[in-house]
């Protein structure tokens, strides 16, 4: 039974047709919020971000307002703004919509930013592989500096800015942020050492603020409308709205904003639930490096808070869900196949690691996996968790025990029998007929 | 014999102090330690592969992981810095850093090959040893190895097994941080990762040797060595590099009678942990082209003599000349020098003898005499590391005392502002972000007289350095300009010479007008002493001969014995004077250990031992001694100081000690003077040649030096021989792809290159394959030569 309502913010205007263009923004109120914050001291929009509440939607869920808060001020080197629009983890499919159907909440939030924080220059590192939301926010960037919002002396108030759109290269490792701040600067995109921390020696080796796009997309709102009006949405530790993306074995995938703290059985509702009636076998609330869940978990609220306590993340807020069709054996393997492919090979656990799973894997998946290796494949997981360089390794490590955890027969299955004769692969894809199922 | 600074005791910063507990022992350090090292300083040995002290961490290869009280995850000690209080476990007592550290040492195997057995690392292999210390004792790795094809050449000289390789970056941060040659990178990403290097990018560093040294597995391997031998056959020696002045402490391996390989050893207060490729492989020399027997010149022919027959022929020679000089090359060590210095002015009593056989002046004569023999050390590779400004002046470190450029290049690197006052910035310049103040060649003293305010005010601050090298010998009045340069910014002046022996030769008093210890001939107190020492009445009381007029007074008969002692005509920019001096020499007494130009023209040879068969000292640029053991216990090659010594008693005459204990002595014994000094050279700056193109040239590090010979992976990696000049001078010259460069004798074609040259200046080696310039053309530095375009 669904309780709580959609709430279409950052989305509300996604159908009028010209909303990627500043005419079609504005016309919906756009560009106000920039309007009040230059009329605001940085400090207090600082202020007024960190009493917001709002945390990143990058994955980490970092409180926005505090990362802000770490810049130094007055330390007399350039100040940097990288919007993180590398959008590539498996299952992460609402950054690239944000920027296709509104790209200039995101500039209007990258001009309050840089403001705030005192950068004179802002980056939007883009996924190389989306050219069309590359075209969009260039486009948008374009737009808002022939209208004197970008530029020198921004609605003269004497702030000035200057925004490059950067296209990566195809390397999920660059959404990493330290990993991103290599890839712009011209090397090899490979996580930094850290400290020092992005915030005191970042882009250049001077102060940078990392943020994903729907952060950032969501400070103009803030702006216009304060923080109460924000704080109504979601829960206290996790207050606001978030732009769900739904994918896998739903009737209708696609888009959905809702306050925090909805319920994936709700967002399943609106999302017409489970194709031909169908049960959820598991699901991942947050793209594939959050822990997989299962359809007992349906009522959990989706924020930060609980999706901690029941053993998972929120992660990018993207569900995938997957029906009684499905191989997890195969799921997994898939995942890890990623992991291993995209591993940077920085670090010895995750380069290694992840050849070593996948291979093991490869072998379950075609029913030739031992039961020993079933275990052993937990072990090096463990091996991986905690003791990479950096995150892509813990979530490398993270699909395998989440499925056994709820899956421990299929996987002991898969040492006689492979993935496509437990399932028939053909009824797990999405275009199957009824009636191969 | 030890270093007298004490520059850099008021420098040392307060440290603050913490205390921390490794494995339940608390030690008290200075805040921002690694945890790696404080669990050193208590004997803890934490298993490591990136770490490497001399680079900056990386924390890529999780061997080190340790447990820390109070962080949920295990941490690198590698990167992780000690603060108050900190409570570490290592793998002796934590369960968890065990496991971890046993968990990354089965991973570094899963795709390590099964190499060992012939694999030139295996023996000194830190992933055998850490492998048995922290690994398990079974892999439960069941799937198929990653491969690559093996090996692929780096450069012509390092060779890499790609799976061998386990991305610690070792090599990729020494070619980036330390040698500032960012050719070698790591590429592709996940299990292909591997390092590699640009097309058509050779990993041409002059420092390449040391990765091979500091990777952690045999993944990179030299050419002249791979497959050579296994480690635990080898009997170590450690040496000091007799190659340049830069005084590197070195480890020879041999094995049956062969140096194997040579390898940089630690030495913090000189080489740190590195060295250069010559010093590393140009080895092969020692054993080619040896003089074996005594040789005595019969009816124009040499012919093999006994050691009796030789020394009676050479000590009658010697009797009969009324006049003498003596010449040593460069490369002598101090106690040999002191042996000739002593044979010189005992046996033969002259002061006629110099160890510049190489472009000098009595200019130069004049500086060495005053300013540097015998002076307390004053800069030194630490000295030089903090201080805030180092001027340049004929001097390209990175050629010419590499290991100086390595320490500048860590000096720069902290800060530290670099200047070179000459014709080109060269790309050793650029890679300490130095500034190059222009000048002609010849037009030094000039730029110096006038050096910028600023440059002048910088030079005043306290630990300012100059450093001038050996070729302020070809500039007139350079040496001149420098004194006057250094006495007025009180910037410490401190001189390096290109070779190993020659600051030895120096202080062992090798230099007309020089006694041992600085000791100027014409103090009479300084005489009487060394007199006394040497067990003699008197000493030749008037300065000798020396440098070019030395072989001039040779070559017009006033000389009638020369002594020689690994003297190469090559080395002279005007040959024909030093072939000639040799040629009207009376009677010539050679001693070298390789046949060469002088061996043809000498009436007797004497072999004489190499590095490897003999004890002794060089010292180096600092007026550091650096001692060094025989490697070869029972070589039978004598020193040049016993065949000195022998020569001595078949003319009658005690000259002491020939022995090297015996000589160091002698040499303690009289210690440095502390009286007045020579007088400072006072010359004027000299006219800058006419011409529309001046030769700017020096000798490159891997270049036609006969110390290289028989080392061809070596001389793969020197740098392109080019005539190297600005755009607009190429433009001039209407760009062609190379030139044919005419001086007096000849003609070389070599490709143009541009570069950051001054304009109406052409920077050439000196003495590389296709361009050896005083035999090919006949100028020195300065002079002009005409360029044409070639066809
Ligand atoms: C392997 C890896 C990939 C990541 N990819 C992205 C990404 O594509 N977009 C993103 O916003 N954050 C990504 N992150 C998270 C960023 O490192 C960073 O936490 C985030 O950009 C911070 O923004 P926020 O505070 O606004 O969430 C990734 C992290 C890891 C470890
Ligand atoms: S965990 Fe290590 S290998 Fe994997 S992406 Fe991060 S740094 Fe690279
Ligand atoms: S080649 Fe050797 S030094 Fe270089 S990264 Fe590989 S293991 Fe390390
Ligand atoms: S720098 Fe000089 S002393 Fe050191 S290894 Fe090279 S040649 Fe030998
Ligand atoms: S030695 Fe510490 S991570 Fe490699």
């Amino acid at each position: 039974m669904i309780t709580t309502g959609l709430t279409p913010i950052i989305t509300e205007h996604w159908d009028k047709p010209d909303l990627y263009t500043i005419e079609g923004y504005r016309r919906v109120g756009g560009y106000q919020g920039l309007a009040t914050a230059m009329k605001m001291d940085p400090d207090a929009i600082i202020g007024q971000i960190k009493d917001s509440g709002l945390r990143g939607r990058g994955g980490a869920g970092f409180p926005t307002g505090m990362k802000w808060g770490f810049v130094p001020q007055n330390d007399g080197k350039p100040h940097y703004l990288v919007v993180n629009a590398d959008e590539s983890e498996p299952g992460a499919c609402k950054d690239i919509p944000i920027m296709l159907a509104n790209p200039h909440a995101l500039v209007e939030g990258v001009i309050i930013t840089s403001y705030a924080i005192r950068a004179s220059h802002a980056f939007i590192y883009i996924r190389g592989e989306v050219p069309h939301a590359i075209r969009k926010v260039a486009n948008a960037v374009a737009e808002a500096r022939a209208a004197g919002l970008i530029g020198d002396n921004i609605l003269g108030s004497g702030f000035s800015l200057d925004v490059v759109v950067h296209s990566g290269a195809g390397a999920y490792i660059c959404g990493e942020e330290t990993a991103l701040l290599d890839s712009l600067e011209g090397y090899r995109g490979q996580p930094r050492l850290k400290p020092p921390f992005p915030a005191v020696a970042g882009l250049y080796a001077s102060p940078t603020v990392i943020n994903n796009v729907e952060t950032i997309a969501n400070i103009p709102y803030i702006l216009d409308r304060g923080v109460p009006w924000f704080r109504q949405f979601g829960t206290e530790k996790s207050p606001g709205f978030k732009v769900f993306a739904i994918s896998g074995h739903v009737v209708h995938p696609g888009i959905y904003e809702a306050p925090l703290g909805i319920t994936m059985r709700e967002l399943l509702e609106y999302a017409g639930g489970i194709r031909g009636g169908g049960e959820v076998k598991f699901w991942l609330p947050g793209g594939s490096s959050v822990p997989m869940l299962t359809a007992e978990h349906l009522d959990i609220p989706l924020t930060y808070e609980d999706m901690a306590a029941a053993g998972t993340m929120l992660g990018t807020g993207t569900p995938m869900l997957f029906d009684n069709t499905v191989s997890v054996v195969k799921a997994v393997t898939r995942w890890l196949d990623f992991y291993k492919h995209e591993s940077c090979g920085k670090c010895t656990p995750c380069r290694e690691g992840t050849y070593w799973i996948t291979g093991v894997l490869e072998k379950f998946e075609h029913g030739r996996g031992t039961a020993a290796e079933v275990d052993t494949l937990v072990n090096l997981c463990s091996q991986i968790a905690g003791r990479s360089f950096c995150a892509l390794g813990d979530a490398a490590a993270t699909p395998y025990p989440a499925a056994l955890k709820y899956f421990r027969a299929e996987f002991e299955a898969a040492t006689s029998t492979s993935a496509d004769e437990q399932f028939n692969p053909v009824a797990s894809y999405v275009f199957a007929e009824a009636a191969t199922r | 014999m030890t270093i007298t600074s004490d520059a850099g005791s008021d420098l040392t910063p307060q440290v603050e102090m913490v205390t921390v507990v490794v494995d339940g022992v608390a030690i008290e350090i200075p805040k921002g330690t690694l945890v790696i090292r404080a669990a050193e300083l208590l004997g803890i040995e934490i298993p490591r592969f990136c770490d490497h002290p001399l680079l900056e961490p990386v924390a890529a290869c999780r061997m080190c992981l340790v447990d820390i009280e109070g962080v949920p995850k295990p941490q690198p000690a590698c990167a992780q810095v000690v603060s108050e209080g900190m409570q570490v476990r290592t793998q002796l007592t934590s369960p968890v850093a065990r496991d971890a550290q046993e968990g990354v040492m089965e991973f570094l195997l899963l795709n390590h090959p099964l190499d060992c057995p012939v694999c030139d690392k295996g023996g000194e292999c830190p992933l055998q040893n850490q492998a048995m210390t922290a690994g398990r004792p079974e892999s439960r790795f069941d799937e198929v190895k990653r491969t690559f094809p093996k090996p692929i050449n780096v450069s012509a000289q390092i060779l890499l097994d790609r799976e061998r390789c386990v991305s610690c970056a070792r090599c990729t941060r020494f070619a980036e941080q330390i040698a500032g040659d960012p050719m070698l990178e790591l590429l592709e990403r996940g299990a292909n990762q591997q390092v590699g290097t640009a097309v058509d990018q050779p990993f041409d560093s002059y420092f390449s040797g040391n990765t091979v040294q500091i990777c952690p597995v045999g993944a990179l391997t030299s050419a002249a060595y791979r497959f050579r031998s296994r480690p635990f056959d080898l009997v170590s020696v450690p040496t000091t590099c007799e190659h340049c002045a830069s005084g590197c402490s070195l480890r020879t391996d041999h094995r049956r009678g062969t140096v194997t390989r040579r390898l940089a050893w630690d030495e913090p207060a000189v080489n740190e942990e590195w060295n250069c490729d010559k010093g590393r492989f140009a080895f092969t020399y020692q054993e080619q082209g040896r003089v074996t027997t005594p040789l005595i010149r019969e009816d124009g022919q040499l012919r093999v003599a006994s050691w009796p027959e030789a020394l009676d022929f050479a000590a009658r020679g010697l009797s009969a000349a009324s006049s003498h000089g003596v010449l040593v090359g460069g490369r002598s060590t101090v106690e040999d020098s002191y042996a000739y210095a002593r044979f010189a002015r005992v046996a033969l009593k002259t002061d006629n003898i110099d160890f510049r056989v190489r472009d000098s002046s009595d200019e130069e004569a004049q500086f060495l005499r005053s300013a540097v023999a015998g002076t307390a050390v004053r800069t030194t590779y630490e000295t030089l590391e903090q201080a805030p400004v180092v001027l340049l002046i004929a001097f390209e470190p990175e050629d010419e005392s590499p290991i100086v450029f390595l320490r500048l290049r860590k000096a720069a690197r902290g800060g530290t502002r670099v200047y070179a006052v000459g014709p080109v910035a060269t790309r050793g310049l650029a890679k300490l972000s130095g500034t190059l103040i222009p000048a002609k060649p010849g037009a030094e003293p000039a730029v110096l007289a006038e050096l910028a305010e600023q440059v002048r005010a910088e030079l005043q601050a306290p630990g300012a350095v100059i450093m001038v090298g050996e070729r302020i010998a070809g500039i007139q009045g350079g040496a001149t300009a420098v004194l006057q340069l250094a006495q007025a910014t009180g910037a410490a002046l401190t001189w390096v010479p290109r070779r190993a022996g020659e600051r030895g030769a120096l202080d062992a008093g090798a230099l007309a007008g020089l006694l041992p210890g600085g000791r100027p001939l014409t103090e009479d107190s300084a005489r009487a002493a060394v007199a006394a020492a040497w067990g003699v009445d008197s000493l030749p009381a008037t300065v000798g001969l020396a440098g070019a007029e030395l072989l001039a007074a040779a070559r017009d008969g006033a000389i009638g014995a020369l002594i020689t002692g690994g003297v190469e005509l090559g080395d002279l920019a005007d040959q024909s004077l030093g072939r000639a001096g040799l040629e009207a020499a009376g009677f010539v007494v050679a001693l070298e250990n390789h046949h060469s130009a002088i061996t043809e023209l000498a009436d007797v040879v004497f072999p004489v031992a190499v590095v490897t068969e003999k004890a002794g000292t060089f010292m180096n640029w600092e007026g550091r001694p650096r001692p060094f053991a025989q490697t070869f216990k029972d070589a039978l090659v004598m020193s040049d100081a016993v065949v000195l010594g022998m020569l001595a008693k078949a003319m009658n005459i005690a000259v002491g000690a020939s022995d090297v204990a015996g000589i160091r002595q002698e040499l303690g014994a009289l210690g440095a003077w502390t009286g007045p000094r020579a007088e400072r050279p006072n010359v004027p700056a000299g006219p800058v040649a006419e011409g529309a193109h001046l030769v700017a040239t020096w000798r490159a590090l891997i270049d036609n030096g006969v110390m290289q010979e028989g080392e061809p992976y070596l001389a793969a990696t020197a740098h392109l021989v080019a005539a190297t000049v600005s755009a607009t001078t190429a433009g001039a010259l209407g760009n062609p792809e190379s030139v044919t460069v005419t001086g007096p004798l000849g003609s070389v074609t070599v490709p143009l290159e541009i570069g950051a040259v001054i304009d109406g200046v052409v920077c050439l080696p000196l003495n590389s394959p296709g361009c050896v310039l005083y035999r090919d053309l006949g100028v020195r530095s300065g002079q002009a030569v005409t360029i044409k375009g070639a066809l």
